[in-house]
């Protein structure tokens, strides 16, 4: 009876798992493009706000018309974590957003579909975004669009301290002077993001770097602690401040509400400022260069991402195709504010959003945010220490970083 | 109906069967309707549970990428490896473990007994006759424990805002109140800075799990202190359900033959309704000790482990290393890592509560 009863659970265990694990590999093994064939097909996203998600609608909607293929349109409220629990599964979505440091890892592990470096646009991307989706020397999945970081100013601030157009700084000297009479009882001269991807610009402008040209992390040299002890002067005089000082869960919201006078921020903030705050009237200026005039900014990007393991990889291929586009990436500049990717369309859209230019512009000499396989928990230690910049050292913070991220750079395609 | 045309006349006839053999075969037959019925459950609990566990387990131990199944030909074991990168090798991971098993430590020694105390102080006040509208407090007790913690913890980043009703408060009584989601300073090591002490070598020198001793002493920080009022303030209710019909249950001749014999109200309690409750008391802190070494909503919600790693915990940390990382071995291994500690506290617990005395037990067993 005892017998029976161990060996009908254990027959019960192994036929469950060989289920679960049939389910897992059952995903139609990894295909080469061939003719497109109308199976649909899943694109996941993950949006900045209903702009977004209307204009990747409608674009989806556009190419079931041209093609017949179906498109699921599935806005992630958490991409990452979804992404990662559809592979996980065996069933990822066939086209999808893709950060630069997931990419890392998907490509790391073979599950991407590398369409990119036979397309016949390959060259038309910006190089600097094309680089953030190239591993092991192979171009793999599409820039979707571009972003970088450039100085928000509050106009009406700006001239009730009685600054002028001549004012808007060009260095760092010139911020630390400008931020200090913008500060006023109750508003902040400079509000910025307390998180790697808003600060490191400050080192490249120093001269320093972050992930340097040989591929190899050098966070804690003399410049890079030189610039952050620069940001903690600020922060100690109280003319630069971290949003939660400010009741705010982003940069943007404190500039909104007029807690902060200005701002360094990506071109996200546009489409944020018109749907959030639209009363607030600013100008866009090219970020601060460093003491010796190095310019620098930060640029970010995601990728038009296709599954290896899709049913349907011609016509995933095929959707990336029509969303890349010049007219399509124009449709999503103009609904929600994005850079297109496309270099060949730099002066078509300069022309048409003049007062973003400045963003295009920074691209020539904008250093890509920084991405690692499996970068996650030492990024976020990073954040960590960075929000407690003003009373942290900042030689010890950089030292910390670097000591976590070098390990993983190793691994970097 | 259907129980008793079902079970009952099985049940009354296998003690008049003479034969053993009869006998033996109803017994069978018992038992295979009783494996039919619970059928279903079990299929779930293995589906469910068993099956996911083994997963986790064969995880933690392997090289497993989140690409396909775990069980597919290109994952490899990889034997303690995650392990050892969490418990001996130095680096962030052993750091960030070391720091979240130090804030949820001071979590659980904090809420466990607070939560304890309130529900079962809520629970006399409410189980006592002369309190008018009793239900009414009953309801409004036990409301926080029925409301989404996402709702919750969305008020209490209202209430605890910078310029949010808390501060407002404080002010208003003179005190400057903190940033409470961004200060990241222990309430020990503030407490020993404003009595003079500095840190000493011996305790700054040595540490365990990539934190000196000094840093184990730092108590819980500011923003715990909020993550830790809000548990209290969410769990109480339920508890307090918990030791009602516990105090229920004791009998009135009992507490009056006390008062005849001279026993004061705090007596009373002390001697006669904290005995009596042990069983309900015992349930309460297994619960509330399993629970908070768990928690994960209020932090994934409010703070993600900020600020400087004074909230993370376990769970949070599991979550992050996994989905954030893709580290999915070393994510299974801290989930691991995490039942290991919640069984040796669950097993202490029961050991410092271990029933002494005779009356006590049997009451125990009765319960």
């Amino acid at each position: 009876m005892k017998h029976t009863r161990a060996f009908l659970a254990a027959a019960a265990v192994i036929g469950v798992l060989a289920a679960a694990s049939a389910c897992g590999s059952s995903a139609p093994a990894a295909s080469s493009a061939g003719q497109p064939s109308k199976t649909p097909i899943t694109l996941m996203f993950g949006s900045s706000g209903p702009a977004e998600t209307k204009a990747v609608n409608a674009a989806a909607a556009a190419f079931t018309r041209q093609s017949g293929i179906k498109v699921n349109v599935v806005a992630a409220s958490n991409l990452t974590q979804q992404l990662a629990q559809g592979f996980a599964a065996g069933h990822p979505p066939d086209v999808f957003y893709l950060d630069p440091g997931s990419f890392q890892n998907y490509a790391k592990d073979n599950a991407l579909y590398p369409y990119a470096q036979t397309l016949p646009n390959a060259k038309d991307f910006y190089p600097a975004l094309r680089a953030a989706f190239t591993y092991k020397g192979k171009f793999i999945c599409d820039p979707k669009d571009a972003s970088t970081l450039a100085l928000y100013i509050n106009t009406a601030d700006w001239q009730q301290a009685g600054l002028t157009s001549a004012d808007v700084p060009t260095n760092w000297s010139q911020l630390a002077a400008v931020a200090k009479k913008l500060t006023t009882h109750g508003r902040v001269g400079l509000v910025l993001d307390q998180s790697h991807s808003e600060l490191d610009e400050f080192l490249y402008q120093n001269g320093g770097t972050v992930v340097g040209g040989n591929g190899q992390v050098d966070l804690d040299s003399t410049q890079n602690v030189a610039a952050l002890s620069f940001l903690k002067t600020m922060l100690k005089a109280g003319t630069l401040k971290f949003p939660p000082a400010l009741s705010s869960g982003w940069s943007g919201q404190a500039f909104g509400e007029n807690k902060a006078a200005m701002d360094i921020v990506g071109n996200w903030m546009v489409g944020a400022l018109q749907s959030d705050y639209p009363t607030i009237r600013y100008q866009v200026a090219t970020i601060p260069a460093g003491p010796t005039g190095t310019a620098a900014t930060l640029s970010f990007t995601n990728c038009w991402g296709v599954a290896r393991s899709s049913g349907n990889v011609a016509g995933a291929v095929d959707f990336v195709k029509f969303l890349t586009t010049p007219q399509q990436q124009m449709a999503f500049s103009k609904a929600f504010g994005v850079i297109p990717s496309l270099a060949t369309l730099q002066n078509q859209w300069q022309s048409t959003f003049p007062e973003l230019a400045v963003h295009t512009k920074e691209l020539t000499y904008a250093h890509p945010d920084i991405a690692l396989p499996n970068d996650a928990q030492a990024l976020s230690a990073f954040d960590s220490a960075l929000a407690q910049l003003a009373t942290g050292n900042p030689a010890t913070i950089l030292k910390n970083a670097q000591t976590n991220l070098a390990p993983l750079a190793s691994q970097a395609g | 109906m259907a129980t008793r045309q079902l079970a009952l006349p099985a049940r009354r006839r296998a003690p008049d069967t003479s034969g053993a053999r009869r006998g033996h075969r109803a017994r069978r037959r018992e038992a295979a309707a009783g494996w039919l019925f619970t059928a279903p459950a079990v299929v779930a609990l293995i589906v469910f549970l068993v099956v996911p566990i083994i997963m986790a387990a064969w995880v933690s131990v392997s090289d497993w990428s989140g690409i396909g199944s775990p069980f597919s030909a290109g994952v490899h074991a990889v034997g303690t490896a995650n392990y050892a990168a969490l418990l001996t090798q130095p680096g962030l991971p052993q750091q960030d473990l070391g720091m979240s098993i130090r804030d949820n430590l001071y979590y659980v020694l904090l809420v466990v007994p607070l939560q304890t105390a309130l529900a079962l102080l809520l629970a006399v006040v409410v189980s006592r006759k002369a309190l008018r509208g009793r239900g009414f407090f009953r309801t409004a007790f036990y409301f926080p424990s029925v409301t989404s913690s996402v709702a919750v913890s969305m008020i209490f980043l209202f209430l605890f805002a910078d310029s949010g009703v808390v501060n407002g408060a404080l002010g208003f009584l003179g005190v400057h109140g903190p940033q409470w989601f961004t200060d990241p300073n222990g309430l020990l090591h503030m407490i020993a800075r404003g009595a003079g002490i500095r840190p000493p070598a011996v305790l700054t020198g040595h540490g365990l799990l990539g934190l000196s001793w000094w840093d184990w002493l730092a108590g819980p920080s500011v923003a715990m202190v909020t993550l830790i009022i809000l548990a209290i303030w969410t769990t109480s209710g339920t508890f307090m359900l918990l030791f009602l019909p516990a105090l229920y249950n004791i009998s009135e001749e009992v507490e009056e033959a006390a008062i005849v014999d001279g026993a004061g109200p705090w007596t009373r309690f002390r001697r006669i309704t904290l005995p009596l409750i042990r069983p309900a008391l015992f349930l309460v802190l297994t619960l509330g000790l399993i629970g908070t070494w768990q928690v994960f909503d209020q932090v994934f919600l409010i703070t993600q482990g900020n600020p400087a790693g004074t909230t993370l915990t376990p769970a949070y940390l599991a979550y992050q290393v996994s989905f954030g990382s893709q580290q999915w071995g070393q994510g299974a291994a801290i989930a691991f890592i995490l039942f290991g500690i919640i069984v040796i506290f669950t097993v202490l617990q029961r050991l410092v509560l271990r029933e002494r005395g005779s009356v006590t037990q049997a009451r125990g067993r009765g319960m």
